[in-house]
């Protein structure tokens, strides 16, 4: 602790334990507990009690006293926990006992249990294991959760105290106190009331989950027979908390894979859990990588088990789309899906996001029944939207319930979309595009659906497989693309903005993948889509405008932006001329930064526009970016300017060690020169200025630029050391702080620019750009002062006051 | 054209108008059928109604026929004549399409209803509008009486348009509820369908074709024009004129602007500020929007294209649309948007086949759909739902879609056309009023907790279904003999009142009390409605009943009365 803290700290406690003063909102206690954290962190707490007495006469002071705040007595019982988590500190304070007579003080409880030494001692705190077991059903959570929480701790400690190499099942040799939990817990648990059962569950939960030493197998072996009573009960009490506990004893390494017991249980709660609860189990339980495999045929079933009723509601013949062929129907899951609207939305959304969750994963079931599943999504998307044919009862109310249902659509595009990573039969992959396009052409597809509906299509493009002649996309692709540009035609021209732009987004990804595709580029170019990109410049929406700045950006890279309608002369001008335009002229941010975005890529691509004139490029750009108001513009404005320096000067090192290292590629021309360029262009004033800009990330990215210039230049050996005029590069830099510069320079000679870039203590202003700029708010002082201030104890202020 | 052997209309009372759609048919009934009843409907109705009318009139009129041919009505010819002719129904019932002259004679038979107002129909039952949310001043009716309550809703929207919103409140409590006048197209969502108007209009102009939306002059125009207003200069699309040509144009957008009280909350604001509600003016004020009566005139000066024509009529058989799909019919380029949902766009468009023009169906139908009827119907609670057949299955060419159809507890009552139906409930009570000094001559007396009883006598008044108990005519005075009394002034003889009887006679205790007061040789025989206690001695018998006791003795008029205050020391008298 430094001396200002020091001498503040006093005063503090003070103002703490005065119920006359205003007491500090809790975000500074909050801050000052982090402190305090802190500090005990880095020296040792003792001496730091022992050279603040007025620590230990603030504890003291609020255990005597009767209307203190809540929030103070909070914190004092916490700061009493940090300290007290250290042996010395503990038998410094000796406050323990006195600890437990405050109901509020659960917080600090966590903190002052943790040390075995608490534990230990023959007879700790004889009520303090019933307190702790009462507060448990605590009206606060915080404390509920946190006395559930020491109750683990407390159980894991006693049990380590014991250190016995294997304990015996019955608990006899266990310690009085693990042997009190225990008791409570299996009490609990047969209770009737489902919020005990809930708490005993979590205990169990969150001992499996930290601790894997063997006594919690011991431990299992002696309380499995009371969880798996709570599968008998009807209903099942807690499930859920159930089902954690379950996966978490599943998971732990303790087991093994030997458990047959454990098993056991899990396939009971399959075959008897809810619809609600045995999706997560059965999940969590293909996600194990060690259990047997006829549980996870078993879960993998319970997981399908939506879809498949769902598929043999509306499929005419099972034939090859069936699921889970041969089983009968779960009559739960139907009751789940035919109850309620609600009740059918969330079961089939959990059931499509769970199986969207398992499919990328090594351990997913094999064989993965792709077809099946692919089927299902296009049949529930078709239940969504009205045009599926049910043949049954359960179909037609299913119908019914679904037809509409924008969330369950949503949830089957995201897995129709996640589904195209597969192998799929041509027939169905047909079917899914057509689903998606139907999806993407009907008037009633909401804003949030399309975005959907096109991010899938897009994966589904992607990821079609290309046949032999490579250049060419599959055989179905190029009637699909002139389908789909028909539809983003009218969807670009929605009236919902949003629709716009997911549209302009989905154009921009389509083309940077498949902008040289021949057929891609066909399709496109004999639609209106490119010119409309072009007519969204305009858009009164600004994200809209940025997305067709991105999306003709794109488009301009692959040479497809030229619009080819004869009627729209302004058009035909160039896409750079207006795209700076909008740099310079558009009131919001977002279109600006998508210019600069796309101007980055241009320099680095090697755009046609751009290489016509690089240097005149590069100057328009960061003389406009230079001035802007939006500092993620000045940041992408140094981003180009890194890729104009990467360009003339050579790349940046690689600092990965494994890399071969290449011979030092030539220069493309002498530095003076390449310096001049990079003088002519405005670079050094636009970085320079840019290292003063009030907006931190700006100056930063301008540092780290400078920095990989000075490093560039130290490379070339051969460069002649200038000798510059002294006093007017030790000038500059501050000229540009104060903002004397509102002109950039006219070219700057190279040698006075080399100067000032070696006058400046760049790692110096690197280091202090890292800082965040409220560091010296944030400061112990600060906050100490603050605290004070509030109170009006500063001593200072005192001659102010009348 | 409007069925009229189903019912005599002269017979009808009262006719109840629910929008000025549902209205045109109102010149046959009030001119040709000998109907004297009144018609109620509301003001915008009443003027909207007579726009349709006029522009119906004028456009038919604009193209006179020398003679009419009528032989093809006869069945053995119709039925040689190609399809869809020869499949048309009651041909020989078709009329000629009335005048303008029966229009206002029919409209002056309005009486114009306010929302909420309560209209006494001959004081039988109380009829009173609420607002259904559709069109300007639809209604929906509820036709109640005392103790019994009917809404009827047809035509209704939810959804935020124009209009003031639908009253829902106001129709809770109904024994029955008579739902009709649902959304046509329920798969389609009108908001949806607005989208799909403005992409589709705006696709066409940006390649230089024209525009065709055949619409009514009144109602969902408005929307579409306040739609277009936000739409073309984002979509850049301002400099394109819109054309709205029909006879009653200027007037159609002129009234929408005067029925503040008429429209929704948001644009009854605006009338404050002050400001048009609709943004339909500011759209003539800058030119954009441009109205004719008629493609003659004016409008062949200033027609300009690409632009947008909103015009009639959506059948597309007569008025100034047909000259545009003759006009624009062979490119490509031109688009008709059909957004009424009465045609079918096929058939509207068969006729004019082959043709190059893109067309785009997008029906905008804001009445209610089947899962706002089922909130609607949770919301509201009534006891009974009748509704048409067709809206008690799903539509025939979507058999599977069950979310197509009401589906409601107890199940709705449904109707088919031209039938009758008894609604499901029975009138019970009837409220009587008491004259003031009579309730302060009533005694009520207790009986149970909250409930007391006083009998009345008194003389019931009844007039035009409103029933009076009043005072009974007073006794004549036995003293006064000044004035000779006149034979008609006789009043009925009010004898002394007799108490009323309440309450049941314990057999056994009656029984227990016969042999206490010397009655021996008693027998009681069980009966189907109760018991017969014989007095073998006396030769009498007694037959208790649950409504009646009975004292049947051989002319022994003491023992009777003897019996009779046995009976009734069991009875509680008032």
């Amino acid at each position: 602790m430094d001396l200002e803290c020091s001498r503040l700290l006093p005063a503090l406690c003070a103002v703490l334990v005065d119920p006359r003063q205003p007491v500090a909102d809790d975000t500074c206690l909050e801050k000052l507990l982090d402190w305090f954290k802190t500090v005990t962190e880095g020296e040792s707490s003792l001496l730091l009690l022992q050279e603040h007495p007025c620590l230990v006469e603030l504890l003291s002071h609020v255990l005597k006293l009767q209307d203190l705040s809540p929030g103070v007595l909070s914190f004092s019982l916490r700061v009493a926990g940090i300290f007290a988590a250290q042996e010395n500190c503990f038998q410094y304070l000796q406050v323990g006992s006195l600890l437990f007579s405050q109901p509020g003080g659960a917080p600090g409880l966590r903190l002052l249990s943790a040390p075995p030494f608490f534990l230990s001692s023959p007879a700790p705190c004889p009520g303090a294991v019933d307190t702790i077991f009462s507060l448990q059903g605590d009206s606060s959570l915080f404390v509920a959760s946190a006395a559930s929480q020491l109750l683990v701790h407390i159980l894991a400690l006693s049990m380590r105290g014991g250190a016995k190499e294997q304990p015996c099942l019955q608990g006899d040799d266990w310690p009085t106190c693990a042997q009190k939990i225990m008791g409570h817990v299996e009490e609990s648990l047969c209770s009737t009331v489902t919020p005990k059962v809930t708490q005993a569950l979590n205990i169990l939960t969150t001992t499996f989950g930290r601790c894997q030493s063997p006594w919690t197998e011991a431990l299992w072996v002696r309380l499995s027979a009371s969880v798996a009573c709570l599968l008998e009960r009807d209903p099942i009490p807690a499930a859920h908390s159930l089902v954690d506990l379950l996966l978490c004893v599943a998971r732990s390494p303790v087991f093994g894979s030997s458990n047959g017991s454990l098993w056991e249980m899990v396939a009971q709660a399959l075959s008897c859990l809810g619809p609600a609860h045995v999706g997560p189990l059965a999940l969590g339980i293909l996600k194990l990588e060690h259990c047997p495999q006829a549980l996870r045929t078993q879960a993998f079933q319970v997981l399908l088990q939506p879809l498949a009723c769902v598929l043999k509601a509306t499929v005419q013949a099972p034939g090859p789309l069936g699921l889970l062929d041969g089983m009968a129907d779960d009559a739960m899951m139907v009751d789940a899906l035919l109850a309620s609207k609600s009740s059918c939305a969330g079961l089939l959304c959990r059931t499509l996001a769970h199986l969207e969750e398992l499919q990328p994963l090594p351990q997913r079931p094999s064989p993965w029944p792709q077809a099946p599943l692919l089927g299902a999504a296009v049949t529930v998307l078709r239940l969504c939207d009205g045009s599926a044919t049910p043949v049954s009862s359960v179909g037609g109310h299913l119908c019914a319930t679904l037809a509409g249902c924008v969330r369950v659509q949503r949830a089957a595009l995201d897995f129709l979309g996640m589904l195209s990573q597969g192998t799929s039969p041509q027939e169905l992959v047909t079917q899914a595009l057509a689903v998606l396009l139907e999806c993407l052409k009907s008037p009633g597809s909401s804003p949030t659906v399309l975005k959907k509906a096109f991010q899938a299509t897009l994966r589904w493009l992607l990821s079609s497989p290309k046949t032999s002649s490579c250049s060419d996309l599959g055989p179905h692709i190029p009637q699909f693309l002139r389908e789909l540009f028909l539809v983003l035609q009218k969807r670009l021209c929605s009236p919902c903005w949003e629709v716009r732009d997911s549209a302009l987004e989905f154009l921009t990804q389509l083309s940077r993948h498949w902008g040289g595709e021949a057929d891609f580029r066909c399709a496109l170019l004999a639609s209106e889509v490119p010119e409309l990109a072009w007519q969204l410049l305009q858009d009164p929406e600004s994200y809209v405008r940025a997305s067709a700045v991105t999306a003709t950006g794109q488009l301009s890279s692959w040479g497809l932006h030229d619009p080819t309608s004869p009627q729209h002369a302004v058009a035909r001008q160039s896409l750079l001329r207006e795209l700076l335009r909008i740099l310079s002229a558009d009131s919001e941010g977002f279109p600006r930064r998508a210019v600069m975005q796309v101007f980055t890529e241009w320099l680095r691509d090697g755009h046609a526009d751009v290489t016509r004139d690089t240097e005149q490029f590069v100057a328009t750009v960061l003389q406009v970016a230079s001035r802007d108001l939006d500092w993620e513009v000045r940041v992408q404005g140094l981003e180009l300017a890194l890729v104009f320096l990467g360009q003339t000067l050579g790349p940046p090192h690689t600092h990965c060690p494994y890399a071969v290292a290449l011979p030092e590629a030539a220069p493309a021309r002498p530095l003076t020169e390449a310096l001049r360029a990079l003088c002519h262009v405005g670079l050094f004033d636009f970085a320079f200025r840019a290292l003063f800009d009030c907006d931190r990330p700006v100056a930063q990215k301008s540092c780290d630029l400078l920095l990989f210039l000075r490093d560039k230049i130290a490379s070339y050996n051969s460069l002649r050391e200038a000798s510059p005029n002294t006093d007017s590069v030790e000038a500059a830099p501050w000229r540009w702080r104060a903002h004397e510069q509102t002109q950039p320079q006219e070219d700057q000679e190279p040698e006075a620019v080399l100067a000032m870039l070696r006058s400046l203590d760049l790692e110096g202003l690197q280091s202090t750009l890292a800082e965040s700029s409220d560091h010296v708010e944030k400061s112990p002082q600060s906050l100490l002062q603050d605290m004070l201030a509030t109170g009006g104890f500063l001593q200072g202020d005192e001659a102010d006051c009348y | 054209m409007c069925k009229t052997e189903l019912i005599d209309l002269s017979t009808v009372d009262v006719i109840l108008i629910s929008n000025y759609h549902c209205m045109m048919a109102l010149p046959y009934i009030t001119e040709h059928t000998g109907f004297t009843g009144t018609v109620y409907a509301t003001e915008p109705t009443v003027q909207i109604g007579r726009l349709l009318m006029e522009e119906l009139v004028n456009f038919i009129e604009r193209v006179p026929k020398a003679q009419s041919a009528s032989l093809w009505k006869n069945k053995d010819i119709q039925r040689l004549l190609p399809s869809p002719l020869k499949d048309a129904v009651e041909v020989s019932t078709w009329r000629r399409c009335y005048t303008m002259q029966e229009v206002n004679s029919a409209l002056s038979k309005i009486q114009l209803v306010g929302y909420s107002q309560k209209i006494e129909l001959f004081g039988a039952v109380q009829v009173t509008p609420l607002s259904s949310g559709y069109a300007l001043g639809s209604s929906n009716w509820i036709i109640q009486s005392h103790y019994e309550k009917v809404s009827y809703v047809s035509g209704s929207s939810l959804l935020t348009t124009h209009p003031q919103p639908m009253d829902q409140a106001s129709l809770k409590n109904s024994d029955v509820l008579v739902l009709t006048g649902l959304t046509q197209i329920p798969t389609a969502n009108p908001d949806g369908m607005v989208g799909e108007f403005c992409s589709n209009l705006a696709l066409t102009v940006r390649n230089g074709g024209n525009v065709l939306v055949p619409c009514y002059p009144s109602g969902v125009i408005y929307d579409l024009l306040e739609c277009l207003y936000q739409y073309i200069d984002s979509a850049g699309l301002s400099s394109v004129p819109l054309y709205f040509i029909s006879p009653v144009a200027n007037s159609s957008l002129e009234f929408s602007q005067i029925f503040a009280e008429w429209l929704c909350h948001n644009k009854q604001s605006k009338v404050y500020l002050p400001e048009p509600p609709f943004p339909h003016a500011e759209l003539i004020q800058t030119n954009k929007l441009k109205h004719y009566p008629s493609i003659h005139g004016d409008f062949s000066n200033d027609f300009r294209q690409p632009c947008v024509v909103f015009t009639g009529h959506p059948s597309l058989r007569f008025g100034d649309v047909v000259h545009f799909m003759e006009l624009w019919g062979k490119s490509s380029l031109n688009t008709v948007i059909f957004t009424e949902p009465d045609f079918s766009y096929l058939e509207a468009l068969a006729p004019y086949q082959p043709l190059a023009m893109k067309c785009i169906y997008c029906p905008i139908d804001t009445r209610l759909n089947f899962i706002q009827v089922s909130k609607l119907l949770k919301e509201v609670q009534p006891l009974h739902v009748v509704c048409p057949e067709q809206y008690t299955q799903p539509p025939p060419a979507q058999s599977h879609r069950m979310d197509l159809m009401i589906d409601c507890q107890p199940p709705a009552m449904s109707y088919r056309r031209a039938e009758v139906l008894a609604l499901p409930f029975k009138r019970r009570y009837e409220k009587i009023e008491i004259m003031p000094e009579l309730a302060d001559s009533l005694v009520p007396m207790e009986i149970k907790p909250g409930i007391s009883l006083a009998t009345v006598s008194a003389v019931l008044h009844t007039k035009d279904n409103k029933h009076l108990l009043q005072p009974p005519p007073r006794p004549a005075q036995p003293t006064s003999g000044k004035k000779r009394k006149r034979v008609s002034d006789d009043v009925p003889d009010c004898k002394v009142l007799k108490p009323l009887l309440s309450g049941s006679i314990p057999v056994e205790q009656f029984v227990q009390t016969l042999e206490k007061h010397g009655f021996s040789d008693i027998k009681v025989e069980d009966t189907a409605k109760g018991h017969i206690v014989l007095l073998q001695e006396a030769e009498t018998l007694i037959q208790i009943e649950e409504d009646s006791t009975h004292i049947i003795c051989d002319n022994d008029e003491m023992l009777r009365v003897r019996l009779r205050d046995l009976v009734l020391k069991f009875l509680q008298k008032f």
